[in-house]
């Protein structure tokens, strides 16, 4: 019974993520290769000033796989694969649910709550900590920015989930409305008391000490000793496009993920049901017969 | 002497292992596998050694979906 749903969760989730991976290919890899150029320019840059400091520059890190690799196929497995686990999870959501709101349709039911997942999973932690291009982002702090993304998702989750349980307490003693607005507040006061404690990543210790006061690790103009900028800070139009298309490609997955998934559980919970209709007709057919006649 | 203690109350909570919920249970468990292989690995933390071909591999998905990268 379960498996008829998982498959289909598992199939729309697939689909999501290869059409988001076509939004991608088409729309975010032209910015992701500018920040690239950018990070190759910088480096550059940043030897030229080693070298006239007498520092010796440090040897560039053999490429594992080529860009033309990472930018059409690397990336088309990566958001289908992606898909596909959002596919699993979204459908396990699903199917505890829906016990628990037999009433709500099978299309409403997927609608709202990949709506849920993409808030919970994407949007809040993306307000926290925003989905960088290559070239934000120190290496040395890798351990940290990893844990606090982790930490940031897995607080919104639990967040969501313990709003959905105080709306669904509340429907019962002030409706189903006020109890949808006061269970939405539940969840903006969790995740805002969790930005507000979380460090933001440029103010992480290593950071400060190395690059100053700083929000971000956004990429600041490179100067020279003399206080010349010699390499410009990072493009904010590349900035600004590459994490608007990565909001637009979570929300083509999601939406995928919602109308999909939405009409094909309508299908399935319908189809058992017209079975049981057919069943039944066949003798409420033949025995209206013999009732006049008896 | 022998008062009648709560013995009796002796139930077990039960959690059957049912096929829907061994379903459900696995499901989750592999798709939480998948986006720590996808968003994580070789990153922060590395499951096998210091190999680097699947963060190299999605490197650009990992970027665009919003995991942080080197």
């Amino acid at each position: 019974m379960e498996f008829r749903y998982i498959y289909r969760g598992l199939g729309v989730g697939v689909l999501g993520g290869l059409l988001a991976f076509v939004f991608a290919r088409i729309f975010a890899e032209p910015f992701i290769q500018d920040a690239i150029d950018y990070e190759s320019g910088r480096d550059e840059a940043q030897s030229a000033l080693d070298a006239a400091a007498g520092h010796h520059a440090g040897h560039e890190g053999a490429e594992v796989f080529s860009r033309s690799v990472q930018s059409n196929v690397g990336i088309g497995v990566g958001m289908a694969v992606f898909g596909l686990a959002i596919g699993g999870l979204f459908v396990v959501a699903y199917l505890v649910v829906s016990r628990r709101y037999p009433d709500v349709r099978p299309r409403v039911l997927a609608c709202l709550l990949a709506a849920a997942g993409f808030v919970s999973l994407y949007l809040v932690p993306f307000a926290k900590y925003p989905a960088n291009p290559p070239a934000v982002g120190h290496e040395e702090t890798i351990g940290a920015r990893s844990a606090l993304y982790v930490t940031m998702v897995a607080v919104s989750v639990i967040a969501m989930g313990l709003a959905m349980v105080t709306g669904r307490w509340l429907a019962g003693r002030v409706g189903t409305w006020n109890a949808s607005l006061l269970a939405a507040a539940v969840f903006l006061v969790l995740v805002a008391v969790a930005m507000g404690l979380l460090p933001a990543f440029g103010h992480l210790a290593s950071n400060k000490a190395e690059y100053g006061n700083f929000a971000t690790e956004t990429p600041q103009p490179l100067q020279a000793p003399d206080g010349r900028i010699v390499y410009p800070g990072f493009p904010a139009d590349v900035l600004f496009k590459f994490r608007f298309y990565s909001v637009i490609s979570q929300l083509i997955l999601w939406s995928t993920i919602a109308l999909g998934f939405g009409a094909l559980a309508e299908r399935l919970a319908a189809a058992p049901a017209r079975r049981a209709g057919a069943a039944l007709a066949e003798p409420a057919a033949t025995e209206p017969t013999p009732t006049p006649a008896g | 002497m022998t008062t009648p203690v709560a013995q009796t109350d002796n139930r077990s909570i039960t959690f059957p292992l049912t096929a829907r919920r061994a379903a459900l249970g696995l499901t989750a468990l592999l798709s939480l596998l998948l986006l720590y292989f996808i968003g994580v690995d070789q990153g922060a933390t590395s499951l096998f050694g210091s190999d680097t071909h699947i963060h190299e591999f999605v490197h650009d998905a990992r970027h665009f979906l919003g995991f942080p990268c080197h």
